[in-house]
């Protein structure tokens, strides 16, 4: 189920979940993500990292959800629009984060890939491994283990 | 199987399993002589049960495997190379082995099974000249007929024929005797007739053990050894082996081992369906289809029943782990050369299989403990003028949702001056801090880190680890420990045991519009404050919010505040839940209190795990996920050390008086005048209030009405005299219930709660008292209960008729 995580190497082919975040496109590997969920009744955990938008009840499981516009430091999500849910399963285990969309599956070539420019700055650079060139706009690598692990 | 104790039983179960697996061993071995890594594998397998068989005293068995051994190990050794005739009589022995085992299943003995022609057989292969498998002509005839499949075959008619005469013939012959008993047991024959039986026999020979009967027949037959029993033998194995396919069903058939994660597995889904089920069941109950209500009625009523089935499957009786026990009671006590009786009583008390291993070690310790420190020598005890022998007791038992278990001893006990002048001396507290400790307080030291209270350091025990790795141990599995002592007479050590970790009696309760789970465990009562009634009862000591619960200051939190929260109750009520958590206690302020229901305990992930305020999350009846709280952690984020410590010093007195039953616990209470009295707790079923508007007349008694029934009530400054405030608002009432029959007795002000023994007594009595103590530094009459009753209730004691709902909860009493 969990593949080993080769997210460290900069460039990987292979096949990519995608999602919308604050505009930009952002991709996952596949093999990562267990399933992807409408809005959930999340529970609010006190004291937690800012990043943890609460609990949510995957079939009876508890599972962690982590607002991934408060790890990447974007703003947060406007009002009145609900977040879908990305279920990804992590060292055998469940953790959930929340995107504005979910877009399609894509398939990436090393080729196309490029590091994080140097402007890229906070939070966000720990999580981007790169971006694929694709036609007309980028795919964002999101490290899920580091973006995951608020 | 009655009559068998464990050990055998579990004897028999691993070695038809080990026999099982010899077989097929065996014949591999066959294909593949040379193979070491096999004949280790038979040689233990052999060996163990030799092992066993010795310690269980079961002489001929060892006697086989005694024999079988030496062949194996010098096999293994290379001493001795397999020829077929080697493989012939190992497979003798293990039919032998089988047969001895099922006799002892059947009657508890070896029966009449005979075992000198299988030793003559091996001794006789083994003294076989070595590298010469076909020399010989005899093992070279049999061989074939062992190891060649359609020699097998040929030989099940005669093996068949063989049973069924003897079956028949034999009837009360021990051997035969017993296969019957056993199979008519096991249902599998209608009668324990001779000829059915032979039938049944029959039936099984050829179809489940076909070639088991085949060795040692032509065997036996065939060997050049003499063999004294040759025409009696193989009958007698023969019908056996034949039941042994039955009795072996009884026991190795009738258990299987179960992968313990797989029962987690199953646990967790159980889990999963109550939970679903809740969900199904609350939204049928709003639908008008009878079918489906119906339906829903079967699903509540099946998945209950699943969930205790599940629950039970990982149940042990905690016989488990105390039968090691007398062994090392028994070791202990040679070494120490003290005389120790162990006793048991509820040994068939279960739990859950993890906690049982979580309580091994410490409950071992504990025992070790008593049986070093706490039982005197011999000589001591003549002194003290007790018998030499010391007794130790385990008692086990279920008591409200918990498993308690104690470890006693009528040993000298532990004296707390000594106790209290190790621990100032050790520097683990300051002599002012140790006299404002109650004695039963004191105790509760042994539990510090690094304190030992041995004058000499054993190998045993007395090293200063030990009773705070007990006590951390206990707590991790949510138990709690406690211990008692009373020098000279002896300490008990008791711990507390939740049944189980999966599902845990919690209080939901309500914070900021979320809902919290508490467990049980630590929860003590819940006290509800009107607003009216909060605004005063709520102080404040230096801006620390308190409580007076029943005269003493109960320190309060508030979730909201832990939690960085703002409440949403702004009508002003306060609802208190009183927790307890390592000898602290404090009131939780929370918003509302849902209900009680038993939650399922879900891990966090690591994130939260780090925020250390929750021990998990829980799935509530209606899907929402809520998080529960650990209060451990929470008492120890909200109170200082320093309010803890005075806390805990009140809260010995309390506790002495819990734990001492010898001791009578007392509740004061001010009459008015300046008059305090003093009521035994055990006559105390409630406490309450009344409001004076409340108060009816019956004739020139007054009454209120209380849960649905007539209270009579006694007012103690009438009864007593004393001139109390006749116009308050709210009356303080005592409840006592008595078969079914209930009084009220009004009294000022309810002002705590005592340890009557600590108390000076004077007979300075009067009218309605029994005398007077000092209590809390204050001189205290006894109230003479029955004749306030009476004064309340002439009938209370004549008439057994119940007046009033009984079971009337006490919920509000600290125990």
């Amino acid at each position: 189920m969990t593949a080993p995580t080769r997210a460290l190497a900069p460039a990987t082919s292979g096949q990519l979940a995608t999602f919308r975040l604050d505009g930009d496109l952002y991709g996952i590997e596949v093999e990562h993500v267990q399933e992807v969920l409408r809005s959930q009744q999340l529970t609010r955990v006190p004291l937690a990292p800012t990043a943890v938008a609460g609990l949510i009840n995957l079939r009876g499981q508890v599972v962690t959800a982590i607002e991934l516009r408060e790890r990447l430091g974007r703003p947060a999500r406007p009002e009145g629009t609900d977040p879908v849910v990305i279920v990804v399963r992590l060292h055998g285990e469940a953790v959930s984060m929340l995107v504005d969309s979910i877009a399609d599956v894509v398939d990436v070539d090393a080729s196309d890939f490029e590091a994080p420019p140097d402007t890229l700055e906070g939070q966000a650079r720990e999580l981007i491994r790169g971006a694929y060139k694709l036609d007309g706009k980028l795919l964002l690598a999101l490290d899920v283990q580091k973006a995951l692990s608020a | 199987m009655d009559g068998l104790d464990d050990i055998v039983e579990e004897f028999l179960v691993e070695s038809h399993e080990n026999l099982d697996q010899l077989d097929s061993d065996l014949v591999a071995l066959e294909q593949d002589p040379n193979s070491r890594e096999r004949l280790s594998s038979i040689f233990r397998t052999i060996h163990t049960i030799k092992g066993t068989s010795g310690f269980l005293a079961f002489n001929r068995l060892e006697e086989v495997t005694h024999v079988g051994e030496n062949m194996l190990s010098r096999l293994r050794d290379g001493e001795l190379a397999l020829t077929p005739t080697r493989t012939s009589v190992l497979l003798q022995m293990v039919d032998t082995v089988r047969s001895l085992l099922t006799s002892i299943e059947a009657s508890g003995g070896e029966g009449s099974v005979d075992v000198s022609a299988v030793v003559a057989a091996i001794s006789a292969a083994m003294e076989d000249t070595p590298a010469a498998p076909v020399a010989e002509p005899a093992p070279a005839a049999q061989a074939p007929a062992a190891a060649k499949a359609p020699a097998k075959r040929a030989a099940k008619a005669p093996a068949a024929a063989t049973a069924k005469a003897p079956a028949k013939a034999a009837a009360a012959k021990a051997p035969a005797k017993a296969p019957a008993k056993r199979a008519s047991r096991a249902k599998a024959a209608p009668a324990p007739v001779a000829e059915e039986l032979s039938d049944v026999l029959q039936d099984e020979l050829q179809t489940d053990l076909p070639a088991e009967p085949l060795t040692p027949a032509p065997t036996v037959e065939e060997h050049p050894v003499p063999e004294p029993a040759a025409t009696d033998h193989p009958e007698a194995e023969a019908t056996t082996d034949a039941a042994g396919g039955q009795a072996r069903r009884a026991v190795a058939d009738s258990t299987i081992r179960v992968d313990v994660d797989l029962l987690d597995e199953l646990m967790l889904l159980v889990g999963e369906l109550v939970l679903t089920r809740n969900q199904i069941v609350q939204n049928v109950a709003r639908q008008t289809d009878t079918d489906l209500i119906r339906a829903s009625q079967r699903l509540n009523l099946i998945a209950s029943e699943l969930q205790e089935g599940v629950m039970k499957t990982r149940m042990q009786p905690i016989d488990h782990i105390w039968s090691k026990l007398p062994r090392v009671v028994r070791d202990l006590g040679l070494a120490l050369k003290k005389s120790i009786r162990l006793e048991m009583e509820g040994r068939e008390t279960e739990l859950d299989k993890t906690l049982l291993e979580a309580v091994k070690d410490p409950l071992t310790h504990l025992v070790r403990n008593s049986v070093d420190h706490g039982i005197e020598t011999p000589e001591d005890r003549k002194k003290a003028g007790k018998p030499t022998e010391g007794v130790l007791t385990l008692r086990a038992r279920h008591e409200s949702g918990q498993v308690v278990v104690e470890v006693a001893d009528d040993g000298a006990g532990i004296d707390p001056a000594k106790l209290g002048a190790k621990a100032v001396q050790r520097g683990l507290l300051t002599a002012d801090a140790l006299s404002r400790m109650s004695p039963a307080d004191i105790l509760q030291l042994i539990f510090l880190p690094g304190f030992s209270t041995a004058a000499a350091v054993t190998n045993v025990s007395g090293r200063g680890v030990g009773m705070d790795v007990v006590k951390t141990n206990i707590e991790s599995i949510g138990g709690t420990i406690e211990v008692e002592s009373d020098p000279g007479v002896g300490t008990v050590c008791r711990l507390r045991i939740p049944l189980t970790l999966a599902i845990v009696p919690a209080l939901t309760v309500e914070c900021a519009s979320d809902r919290y789970a508490i467990p049980q465990i630590s929860l003590q009562e819940l006290v509800s404050l009107d607003a009216e009634k909060a605004a005063n009862a709520v102080e404040e000591v230096g801006g620390a919010p308190v409580y007076r619960l029943r005269g003493e200051l109960l320190p309060l939190v508030r979730l909201t505040d832990v939690l960085g929260l703002t409440s949403e109750r702004h009508d002003g009520h306060v609802v208190i839940a009183v927790l307890r958590s390592e000898g602290r206690r404090f009131g939780l302020v929370v918003d509302r209190v849902i209900n009680t229901e038993e939650i399922v305990v879900k891990a966090v992930g690591g994130q939260l795990k780090q925020i250390g305020l929750y021990s998990g999350a829980t799935v509530l009846g209606d899907g929402t996920v809520a998080l529960i709280l650990d209060v451990q952690a929470l008492a120890r984020r909200a109170l200082r050390t320093e309010t803890a410590d005075r806390q805990e010093a009140r809260a010995g007195v309390l506790q002495a008086a819990a734990v001492e039953t010898d001791r009578q616990r007392m509740l004061l209470a001010a009459i008015g005048g300046g008059r305090r009295v003093a009521i035994p707790l055990d006559t105390v079923t409630r406490l309450e209030q009344v409001r004076t508007e409340s108060v009816e007349k019956v004739g020139n008694r007054e009454v209120v009405q209380y849960r649905g029934a007539i209270l009579p009530m006694v007012r103690l400054d009438r009864h007593l005299g004393a001139y109390g405030e006749s116009d308050r608002e709210v009356l303080e009432v005592i409840v006592y219930a008595d078969h079914g029959r209930s009084v009220a007795i009004v009294v000022e002000e309810i002002l705590d709660i005592v340890d009557g023994e600590a108390a000076v007594r004077s007979d300075i009595d009067d009218m309605g008292l029994l005398g007077s103590a000092v209590l809390g530094d204050k001189v205290t009459e006894l109230l003479d209960v029955r004749a306030a009753i009476l004064a309340a209730d002439p009938a209370f004691y004549s008439s057994p008729t119940p007046t009033t709902p009984s079971g009337v909860p006490t919920a509000l009493l600290e125990v």
